[in-house]
């Protein structure tokens, strides 16, 4: 008995998120299989839906790390603005949509090769320099205000550098995609 | 919570996209590739701006919306210019510069 209310004190300055854990094993699980699925089926459109799921699972664990302006510029932007170009890029090319033609190369195995040493390296060098680092147990949300005052305050230059990176990408896609 | 879930979960997505670029024969698919690719840095960056309590991570992951913005634009373009010229968008097709 002693033991166990050593343990529980033990737990008690060391609080563990159970929900936040669950959350967190349920979205990176859809997470991994959708974007596996992404590079995998034989349908475009199919994949873009898989691409929504993975992209949303993103602005999920954003939520999670109290990131909350970020994951609802990730719903804006990314599921709202890039998914529907996609769908408009697979449209313009007439992509195949029965889901007979081969979308994958025939080598697929070494890239499946390269990746698997590629996970297995990052894996290794993660656990190594991060191995049991915790986040900050009092995790607020961040304030909104916080990010926009570091914007147009300590990175005002590359916010406008972004702004006419965005003009050039603009005036750049009209050219490249104009029929002449 | 553990900093190294975020990061593990991150690393097995750009690992994901790393294939996917490989592998893919479709142009549009492989962009699609490269976002999931931009998404893994983007969880990468606000892991750590959680970790450190600092803003700029945040920020940086907003850069990297707007950049993979700005490239899917572009890239779209230059698909479509591919389309154009190919009557398809199978990469394998695109071999003008191969020596």
């Amino acid at each position: 008995m002693p033991a166990l209310l050593l343990a529980a004190a033990e737990n008690a300055d060391a609080p563990i998120y159970v929900a936040q854990n669950i959350a967190f094993g349920i979205i990176a699980a859809m997470m991994i299989f959708s974007a596996i699925r992404v590079v995998t089926t034989d349908n475009v459109v199919h994949a873009a839906v898989y691409l929504v799921m993975v992209l949303a699972g993103a602005a999920a664990q954003f939520i999670l790390l109290g990131a909350e302006f970020i994951a609802i510029t990730q719903v804006l932007v990314y599921i709202g603005a890039i998914v529907v170009l996609f769908l408009f890029g697979i449209m313009l090319t007439k992509a195949p949509m029965e889901g007979n033609e081969k979308l994958s190369r025939d080598n697929w195995a070494l890239g499946g090769l390269t990746s698997l040493v590629l996970l297995g390296l990052l894996g290794y060098v993660l656990l190594d320099a991060f191995g049991e680092d915790k986040l900050p147990q009092d995790l607020q949300p961040t304030p909104t205000g916080a990010v926009s005052d570091s914007i147009f305050g300590t990175y005002l230059v590359p916010f406008e550098v972004v702004s006419l990176l965005l003009l050039a990408a603009l005036i750049g896609a009209i050219v490249i995609a104009r029929r002449d | 919570m553990l900093l190294n879930q975020f990061l593990l979960l991150a690393a097995v997505l750009f690992c994901v996209g790393v294939y996917g670029v490989i592998s893919r024969r479709n142009g549009v698919m492989v962009l699609m590739s490269i976002e999931l690719i931009l998404n893994s840095v983007n969880i990468n960056l606000v892991a750590f701006s959680a970790m450190t309590g600092a803003v700029s991570g945040q920020v940086f992951a907003l850069f990297v919306i707007a950049v993979a913005a700005a490239e899917v634009g572009v890239g779209l373009a230059i698909v479509l210019a591919i389309f154009r010229n190919y009557r398809s968008v199978d990469l394998d097709d695109v071999d003008l510069m191969k020596g």
